[in-house]
């Protein structure tokens, strides 16, 4: 029932995505559709009167006017669609700048604060209390500079100036270095870290950069959005064609309605900002965007409060050159 | 005896540094790290002064702010909202909710934040 209403008050508010462009609604891509059928049917009429009463032909005048509609609807969809990426474009620009300014000012508050305590001279147990206030200091820096890696990588993706290293690898490998830097993240977290590799693992023709990048990104959020205890397992098997990655938790999970955004720039779920405030909302569209920069695919299969799963697939390299 | 103030703030840093200057300064310090224990807190240790950052997990610092306001036990306390949200409608939306005074994080240094506290004490 309450589904239904929702979806009911969405649907009648025909505009209602320009209120979230923060555009005036002269310039709002539905706003003009609209317009644009409107003219499109009067212009119709306009040609059908002109040319009935100048031609006379039937044949003639409905040529005239599947021309001129065909020419008005071309010209319709440039304008609307360009509008369209203009308003995106803006929206972008905003979740951007609330979503950068909120992630860089919390490390920054931090480091201020911490900083204030240092220099204030009041800390009467030195260096142990000094050392904490340096520690934070540290990983604040950290966190501001990982921020701006994942921005500058989001950014080369864009333009595709990315740079490619292309290496038989081990994949297995790969994600055990991973696993091991996430041990002791996934212990402080109560979460209990696994990995299966199904022996002897081909090798797959990638950049090593983005492979680890990858492997990162998921483990990091399967760990991230468990409550409480919890477990990660991953899984990497084969066949003669493809290798095989899975990484399935047992965290906070998507909720339905909003799966199919999870892949976009700066989105987060609403129950994962209710887990954990911070975040980017990048490190997913990274890891699709890395992937489909040569041409795989990632799925994933989730239930809210049960857990996540993503899989992967890779080529197996059989010698091919390497271009 | 020494008044007793509960920061409720998920960020363990800063949780850190401005607990220890208010304790410093003769303040008891409760602390909670996410809006829910922040409001069990509000209740269970009836502190004299409530801060409350508002990007807060399980609950946000507005829900937080509505129901410690609408609870007659604990509708008095004074509350200061501290917090990295700039934007005039946050500010207007917790002032109306009922926040004694509002302060970003980035416009005040840790000393200032707790003359703030003292004054709204009525220890300044």
């Amino acid at each position: 029932m309450e589904k239904n209403k929702k979806w009911f008050s969405e649907s009648t508010k025909p505009f209602g995505s320009c209120r979230s462009y923060n555009i005036p609604l002269y310039q709002c891509p539905q706003f003009l559709f609209l317009v644009m059928g409107v003219i499109i049917i009067l212009a119709i009429i306009l040609t059908y009167s002109l040319t009935i009463f100048k031609v006379g032909d039937p044949r003639v005048v409905s040529l005239i006017i599947l021309v001129i509609t065909a020419i008005l609807l071309v010209l319709d969809y440039i304008i609307v669609n360009s509008f369209e990426r203009v308003a995106e474009a803006a929206k972008m620009k905003t979740e951007f700048i609330g979503i950068v300014s909120h992630q860089l000012r919390s490390p920054l508050t931090n480091i201020k604060f911490s900083l204030e305590v240092l220099m204030s001279g009041e800390l009467k147990n030195k260096i142990d209390d000094e050392l904490e206030y340096m520690k934070i200091l540290r990983e604040n820096t950290q966190r501001m500079g990982d921020l701006i890696n994942d921005l500058i990588l989001v950014s080369r993706i864009e333009t595709g100036e990315f740079p490619l290293n292309k290496l038989p690898l081990d994949l297995a490998e790969i994600v055990q270095g991973i696993v091991k830097k996430f041990k002791p993240f996934a212990e402080a977290s109560n979460v209990d870290l696994n990995l299966k590799i199904q022996g002897n693992t081909p090798k797959v023709l990638a950049d090593a950069l983005w492979l680890e990048q990858i492997a990162k990104n998921l483990i990091d959020n399967a760990v991230r959005y468990i409550k409480g205890k919890g477990q990660v397992n991953i899984f990497i098997e084969h066949n003669e064609k493809e290798i095989f990655f899975k990484i399935e938790d047992t965290g906070v999970g998507i909720p339905e309605a909003e799966q199919r955004y999870i892949f976009k720039k700066f989105f987060r779920s609403k129950n994962a900002i209710r887990h954990q405030t911070e975040g980017s909302g990048l490190g997913l569209h990274i890891v699709k965007k890395l992937l489909e920069f040569f041409f795989f695919f990632i799925w994933f299969d989730s239930k809210e409060e049960k857990g996540t799963t993503f899989y992967f697939t890779l080529p197996v390299y059989r010698g091919e050159k390497i271009a | 005896m020494a008044k007793k103030i509960l920061f409720v703030e998920d960020e363990a840093a800063s949780q850190k540094s401005l607990g220890f200057t208010l304790s410093n300064t003769g303040y008891e310090v409760v602390s909670a790290l996410d809006g829910e224990t922040g409001l069990r807190l509000a209740k269970s240790e009836k502190p004299d002064l409530v801060l409350l950052d508002l990007i807060l997990p399980k609950m946000d610092g507005f829900e937080v702010l509505e129901q410690l306001k609408s609870d007659p036990e604990t509708k008095e306390i004074p509350i200061i909202i501290l917090t990295n949200l700039e934007r005039m409608d946050d500010v207007e939306r917790a002032l109306a909710l009922g926040a004694k005074t509002y302060l970003t994080k980035s416009s005040y240094s840790l000393v200032e934040v707790v003359e703030k506290v003292k004054k709204a004490l009525g220890d300044a």
